[in-house]
């Protein structure tokens, strides 16, 4: 969020939308100009990956990006940061289906979610939808409040990544 | 601290969980009501709609004020703040990513049409 957008509210500017949908899932959606054969590459091959998963504004750069996308095949993803330890996120493909629907497990932790992303092409235009859905609305709740402490290790390596991403966003 | 906050968020989510409760806060976040006028809009007897006031109460996201004979409710302070605050950094992590992705896409794109021509020519 650049000076432009500080008067505006964000939902406005922003084509991104994130909700809580239930006790156990998030939900974000977004739409790409693009088939939905390319925004699905761009989340298969890992060289691709590599180049928005970290965006530079968080500060943080993906170190290694290993991903074997097929039934069964597993990713990790390494984060650098500097001064502080790699963050690791790492886990497995349940369902690789070409162009529409990709889910893997998120193993780091036992309260991590399971991540769905389908992609539905309309009109040259690819709608978006990536929905986690946590093992129960504690493990939820744990990733919404860990933020604030009592946080496992994952989630304080995340909110330094946010906080990092805030404050190179401008935002007051 | 720690488990204060937890407990406040416990209670916070608790009383998220209810589709009735989100509508009261939704309503609420446009005008204050009693809790008769709360019981009407959602087709619910007085007592049903002061459970849900009370738990609402209880995780801090409304207060409640009596004068005369009418309970006004009002938003609490703290109300969805703290869990805005996540979903707020969350979605700026997205939208990071997205907006990077965007370029990806873009290139991609290029990639394809310039591939395109070449095998025609």
């Amino acid at each position: 969020m650049d000076a432009r957008g500080k008067r505006e509210p964000a939902v406005m500017k922003d084509r991104t939308t994130v909700e809580r949908k239930s006790e156990r899932e998030l939900v974000v959606t977004r739409t790409f100009d693009g088939p939905a054969r390319i925004v699905f590459e761009a989340w298969t091959r890992p060289e691709l990956l590599k180049r928005w998963w970290a965006p530079k504004s968080t500060g943080v750069s993906l170190v290694s990006c290993e991903a074997d996308v097929r039934v069964g095949g597993r990713y990790r993803f390494e984060f650098g940061h500097a001064g502080s330890k790699p963050m690791v996120f790492f886990g497995r493909y349940l369902e690789v289906t070409p162009h529409s629907r990709l889910v893997w497990t998120n193993e780091e932790s036992d309260d991590a979610a399971t991540t769905t992303v389908t992609f539905e092409e309309k009109d040259g235009k690819t709608v978006l939808v990536l929905h986690e859905l946590y093992p129960s609305r504690e493990a939820l709740d744990g990733a919404l409040s860990g933020m604030e402490g009592g946080m496992p290790e994952q989630f304080a390596q995340l909110d330094e990544l946010l906080v990092t991403l805030g404050a190179s966003g401008g935002r007051s | 601290m720690v488990q204060y906050r937890q407990a406040r968020f416990d209670a916070s989510f608790a009383a998220l969980s209810d589709a009735t409760r989100r509508g009261v806060l939704e309503q609420l976040g446009g005008a204050d009501a009693s809790i008769t006028d709360l019981a009407d809009k959602f087709h619910m007897t007085l007592t049903g709609m002061k459970k849900h006031v009370g738990v609402l109460e209880q995780a801090g996201l409304v207060v409640t004020e009596k004068v005369g004979r009418v309970r006004t409710c009002k938003l609490g302070k703290r109300r969805l703040e703290e869990e805005a605050a996540w979903i707020e950094r969350y979605h700026r992590l997205w939208s990071a990513r997205f907006d990077e992705l965007d370029t990806v896409v873009e290139e991609l794109k290029r990639k394809e049409k310039i591939d395109g021509r070449k095998r025609k020519a």
